[in-house]
């Protein structure tokens, strides 16, 4: 009961509520113990974060960490047995299974911005990705100048067609922007030639170009419509004691060197179901975040060492 | 639930800061309702041809007909749209096709041809059921006048048969609109398309949607008015429709 108490005090100090009140468990965490599962939701096709192997089972990076949190929830909470249930979840699910209490943590490639932290906190940054854009190499389109006058696509309700739009504006470039319904479409227009270029987060243009046909057709561009924007696993607000045993656990794992092991895993090697390698070294940005793990959805917080 | 609603959102501005959310929603039904109509006429205009083509007395045509609503109707629309933006120009001479996709607008058009075909299987579907129940009398007086065959379907079936026909077209019509929603898997983003953004970026989920919810609402609230205030002001005492 030591640690408990500890936590109680934690949370007391946090909410600055009276000490009576701290004895108990509160929120998520009590829930675990009394119900002895956690939920944890996953994207069916988000690598390689987190997405459905060749046995239907969710595998990936984030869903690598969130399996660390569980047994790190498991010792906190000194349970000999953890069920752990999963629930696949979708970007237009994933808000209100969350907020109804049906799933306990998003492990997927959900990006952290100032906005959404009015709904949602999110734990240590996973990943840091920048919007850039994929082309055909036949094409010879590489600095976003090139896009001058094309028809360019991107997934509807994302950050990046916001940059997109941004940029197009700013640089006078008569971009006629194309909106897609999700990311495996806005690919598929550029497949087709409907669209020269596509604009999304790099490393899931990276996922798509791997994943595609003929992964030596295309080229993903050095220039970049934003900084890099943090990725991170998803909990509900407002519940301090559960977030800050997620925290210390998230930062255990990147300051440990078990983070890195994770990335090479699953950026620098063959990933199920099909074998691909997205071989994406690790930024400069990323590592310095895992030396020093934040949660901040400032993208002028993360600066290369 | 831990839910943070938060209804002044509409209010707020949107990422790109030009305009509010509630101005994105009101540019997505706006949308919706140039879909819908544009879809309505085609549905219209097709349906009522190849519903007149099922009732001639020609064995093609009927059959032609016949092979017509089949086709559309036994198709999910999601599939149909799907094989229009995607497939068809793949199937042209590789200039048209590129010059198809590259047509400016090319998902408004698209989903408009595309529902509107497949509503036009439904709209001929009625239109035969209408001309089939006027008594077959009509049909034979109208001929024993001299009139010929066109002439029988323009002013005496088809006058009758369409007023018969108004209320479920009528729901026809309210399909239509409800069936632009399926157009986003095209990258037409109306109305269900801006909610989502809406949900993807402030991540007010129920608000989002239902203020879409009741912006259909309200759309089907004054489109099944304006069908009822036109079933009165054509309808003729003494018809088997009038009062």
């Amino acid at each position: 009961m030591k640690t408990l108490h500890i936590l109680g005090l934690a949370l007391a100090t946090v909410l600055g509520v009276s000490q009576a009140g701290a004895e108990e468990l509160t929120g998520t965490l009590k829930n675990i113990k009394d119900t002895g599962a956690i939920t944890i939701g996953f994207r069916d096709s988000s690598i390689p974060f987190s997405y459905l192997d060749d046995h239907q089972q969710p595998v990936g990076f984030a869903m690598d960490i969130c399996g660390k949190i569980v047994d790190a929830i498991k010792n906190e909470l000194k349970l000999d047995k953890l069920e752990v249930k999963l629930n696949p979840v979708t970007s237009s699910t994933r808000i209100p299974l969350l907020a109804n209490g049906t799933i306990d943590l998003e492990c997927g490639s959900t990006t952290n911005n100032a906005e959404r932290q009015k709904q949602v906190a999110f734990t240590n940054t996973h990943f840091l990705t920048a919007s850039r854009f994929v082309a055909k190499k036949a094409n010879n389109l590489s600095a976003i100048d090139d896009l001058k006058g094309k028809s360019v696509v991107s997934t509807a309700g994302t950050t990046n067609i916001k940059q997109l739009t941004e940029a197009n504006a700013a640089r006078n470039l008569g971009i006629n922007i194309i909106p897609a319904k999700d990311h495996a479409e806005a690919f598929l227009m550029v497949e087709t030639d409907r669209a020269a270029a596509f604009v999304m987060d790099d490393i899931l243009l990276a996922s798509l170009v791997a994943g595609s046909k003929d992964p030596s057709a295309y080229a993903i561009s050095k220039d970049a419509f934003s900084k890099p924007e943090p990725y991170g696993i998803m909990l509900r607000k407002d519940d301090p004691a559960f977030k800050k045993l997620v925290d210390a656990a998230t930062a255990k794992i990147y300051t440990s060197g078990e983070g890195l092991k994770l990335y090479d895993k699953w950026f620098m090697q063959k990933i199920p179901p099909k074998g691909l390698n997205l071989n994406t070294p690790i930024a400069p940005e990323l590592k310095a975040e895992f030396a020093k793990p934040s949660d901040s959805p400032d993208p002028d917080s993360y600066k290369a060492m | 639930m831990n839910y943070h609603w938060n209804w002044h959102i509409f209010f707020e501005p949107d990422p790109t800061g030009a305009t509010t959310y509630l101005d994105l929603l009101l540019r997505g039904l706006l949308l919706t309702i140039e879909t819908a109509l544009f879809a309505w006429i085609v549905a219209l205009v097709f349906g009522s041809i190849v519903g007149v083509m099922r009732t001639l007395p020609s064995r093609s045509a009927s059959w032609f007909g016949f092979a017509y609503v089949e086709f559309f109707r036994n198709m999910p629309l999601l599939v149909q749209l799907f094989l229009w933006f995607f497939v068809l120009p793949e199937l042209l001479p590789r200039s048209a096709g590129l010059w198809l996709k590259q047509l400016p607008n090319a998902p408004f058009y698209t989903a408009g041809i595309g529902i509107g075909l497949y509503m036009s299987a439904r709209v001929a579907e009625q239109l035969r059921a209408g001309i089939g129940s006027l008594p077959r009398g009509q049909r034979m007086a109208a001929t024993a006048l001299g009139l010929t065959r066109a002439q029988v379907y323009r002013y005496v079936l088809l006058p009758m048969a369409f007023r018969i026909i108004l209320p479920p077209l009528t729901s026809e019509f309210l399909n239509t609109i409800k069936n632009t929603a399926v157009a986003i898997t095209i990258g037409l983003i109306e109305l269900t398309g801006e909610a989502r953004s809406m949900q993807e970026f402030s991540f007010q989920v129920f608000e989002a949607f239902a203020a879409a919810t009741v912006l259909y609402l309200l759309l089907n609230v004054v489109v099944v008015t304006a069908m009822r205030l036109l079933e009165r002001s054509v309808a003729i005492p003494g018809y088997i429709s009038g009062k």
